[in-house]
């Protein structure tokens, strides 16, 4: 494979990985904190409603979790293609 | 000892440590002063990050304005975190690889053209100035309350403290007191908020306390959404917004965020692209630790509001009532002449009328905690509008003085007169932001979220294109942005001031012509769609752009060679 295609390659598997983790992202935060919000409601968590704890509190975690799991698949995939610095 | 002299001491420690970073960290080069040199370690980036981004709003009036509307309220806890996923995924480490100093450097470059350049520095100019002008009114009415000097004189003492290490230090200088700022503000919102959570719940982790039960053995959120309901509001866990406002705004919000000129600009200042990833990660840790615990202090503190105020005799109210309405964000006017205070949704019945901030500047004495706890939240404040302001006041003097004159006006200028120019730009900046703060456009935290408008209807598209379309082109990318800040501004001016319908008075009576039900919060999103839109469409009809820039898109897709950020 040409650097050229390599480099296309691994712009692809980028993009895979944007899309996974944008749609967790959407979902934690737009879907269950505010579209579902009122059906996920009827769920308790402790004391929580659940669409309610997602919005103020789940849907932030999972934030920050989702950057830490980008660096670490950002980070393997600049090995593999040898990108890294 | 009183609060009074705790202030005192708090505020005097912390700006002496501010001051000394200030020394220690000068700024002698133009890199320096625009980027810290570039060799920023991530998980201080982090911290400076996160610090820059908690602003007065953050720290002061967010807590009440969840406290206040309760769902509703997730809209800016929502909006101000997930901004950063966003920022990590899509900006943070193509913009680091490009390697220059400012955003409009990126549009200018990128779209190989002045006119984009312009555009760029005009909206970085006008997020960056609506934004500060909220900035220096915390910093003034931190002052006023805990110092007890008029507010006035506040922002001047806080104008002062700015200038002082954002003019010496630039971008180094204000890292490093960004680092400290930030461990001052989550110590000082914390402190109160654990010693909260302990009396009201028995839990010391304020996110898991405010799902527990009070001593009563009821669940906290089921007791406030009946204390609630009884009072005629709405329930504290449901909301009021329809769905599409409250999906809207949480959007505008969160690109804006990924938008706005002071938070880029920080991916700059660290070594590598890898860096940029993961100190984007560490900012949104930092940042999220204060953003969990507000849900909880407002709805202990809303409990507690109701508890202690409502149908209580007036002359019976606790010390920190009084304290607070000679400050006026208190204000009890017994319409019944029954000496008791009646605190309810219906407004002709109502007798209180309670400034969010309180929420949050007050908590500590509502709680009853001690002197020193309340005078922490005093530094705390402070320290979150200091670092944002100035964050701000670099991106308008390196909008100035690097963007403006170093890449429009004269090229050939040398490095020593550009540092110069860049802090008198920053002094001018200081000046302006202080005359916004004395006389301040409205309520803090609405005037920060049209801000966020702005950077969405412009930044966020243009920048998102250039890095993942490379076909864009400069027609295209010029008329988004012009397109997209004009709907924003027309729809603020329309919905939000009123001026074309006879002034403020009108606003209320407009809601029914809200497009699509949005406010003029949520606007930001649908300005994006149109910046999208438009510059798709421009583009397609246009010349592509030339094979060099293609070629600069496809370097900055890849980490390697980042090398150092330069000028030329």
């Amino acid at each position: 494979m040409s650097h050229k295609e390599k480099m296309k390659e691994y712009w692809k598997e980028n993009l895979r990985y944007l899309a996974i983790l944008l749609t967790i992202w959407f979902v934690v935060s737009y879907v269950f904190g505010i579209l579902l919000v009122d059906q996920l409601n009827t769920i308790k968590l402790g004391g929580f409603k659940l669409g309610f704890w997602f919005a103020q509190q789940g849907a932030m975690y999972v934030f920050v979790i989702l950057i830490f799991v980008y660096v670490r698949l950002m980070n393997r995939l600049d090995k593999k293609y040898n990108v890294d610095e | 000892m009183g609060i009074l002299t705790w202030t005192w001491i708090l505020v005097g420690i912390t700006f002496a440590i501010y001051i000394g970073i200030a020394i220690w960290a000068r700024a002698e080069s133009s890199k320096e002063f625009y980027v810290a040199g570039g060799g920023v370690p991530p998980i201080i980036n982090g911290m400076a990050t996160a610090a820059d981004w908690m602003s007065a709003a953050s720290f002061i009036s967010l807590a009440g304005i969840v406290s206040f509307t309760g769902y509703d309220g997730s809209v800016y806890l929502l909006g101000w975190t997930g901004g950063y996923v966003l920022l990590a995924l899509l900006l943070a480490p193509y913009l680091r690889k490009f390697g220059k100093f400012t955003v409009p450097d990126f549009i200018g470059d990128r779209y190989y053209s002045n006119v984009a350049r312009f555009v760029a520095v005009i909206a970085a100019l006008m997020v960056s100035f609506t934004y500060v002008a909220g900035q220096m009114r915390g910093v003034g009415i931190v002052f006023s309350r805990y110092l007890e000097v008029d507010i006035d004189t506040g922002v001047y003492i806080g104008m002062t403290i700015v200038l002082f290490y954002a003019v010496l230090g630039g971008m180094k200088g204000i890292t490093y007191t960004q680092v400290a700022q930030y461990c001052v503000l989550i110590f000082a919102f914390m402190v109160p908020a654990i010693f909260i959570s302990i009396q009201m719940t028995g839990n010391s982790i304020p996110q898991l306390g405010f799902g527990g039960t009070g001593e009563d053995g009821i669940y906290l959120l089921d007791k406030l959404d009946g204390l609630q309901q009884e009072l005629g509001f709405h329930e504290y866990t449901s909301g009021s917004k329809s769905i599409m406002d409250v999906f809207a705004i949480t959007l505008a919000l969160m690109v804006g965020t990924a938008g706005l000129p002071h938070v880029i600009v920080r991916f700059f200042t660290v070594p590598k692209v890898k860096d940029a990833r993961i100190s984007a990660g560490w900012a949104l840790l930092f940042i999220t630790i204060l953003y969990t615990t507000i849900p909880a202090v407002a709805v202990f503190s809303r409990i507690n509001l109701i508890e202690t105020v409502s149908e209580k005799k007036y002359d019976e109210l606790p010390d920190w009532f009084g304290n607070w309405e000679t400050t006026g964000l208190i204000k009890f006017e017994d319409k019944n002449k029954d000496g008791i205070v009646q605190y309810v949704a219906d407004e002709s019945v109502n007798e209180l009328t309670i400034d969010r901030d309180i929420m949050v500047l007050a908590n500590p004495e509502i709680a009853k905690l001690p002197n020193w706890v309340i005078a922490l939240v005093g530094a705390g404040g402070l320290a979150a509008a200091l670092s944002t302001a100035a964050g701000l006041l670099l991106v308008i003097a390196s909008s100035i003085s690097h963007d403006f004159i170093k890449k429009m006006i004269n090229p050939k200028i040398s490095e020593k007169n550009e540092l110069v120019a860049a802090r008198l730009s920053a002094v001018v900046a200081v000046m302006v932001a202080g005359w916004f703060g004395i006389n301040p456009p409205g309520f803090v935290a609405a005037v920060v979220a049209l801000a966020f408008g702005l950077a969405a209807a412009s930044f966020f598209p243009a920048i998102v294109l250039g890095i993942f379309y490379k076909r864009m082109n400069k027609e295209g990318a010029i008329a988004g942005m012009v397109v997209g800040l004009l709907f924003m501004s027309y729809y603020i001016l329309k919905f939000k001031f009123g001026i074309f319908d006879g002034g403020r008075e009108a606003v209320t009576g407009l809601k029914e012509d809200w497009w699509f039900g949005i406010s003029p919060e949520g606007f930001g999103s649908i300005a994006m769609v149109i910046n999208f839109v438009v510059s798709i469409v421009v583009s397609k009809f246009t010349p592509d752009p030339p094979h060099e820039v293609q070629e600069i898109v496809e370097n900055i897709r890849i980490p390697s060679g980042a090398g150092e950020a330069s000028d030329h």
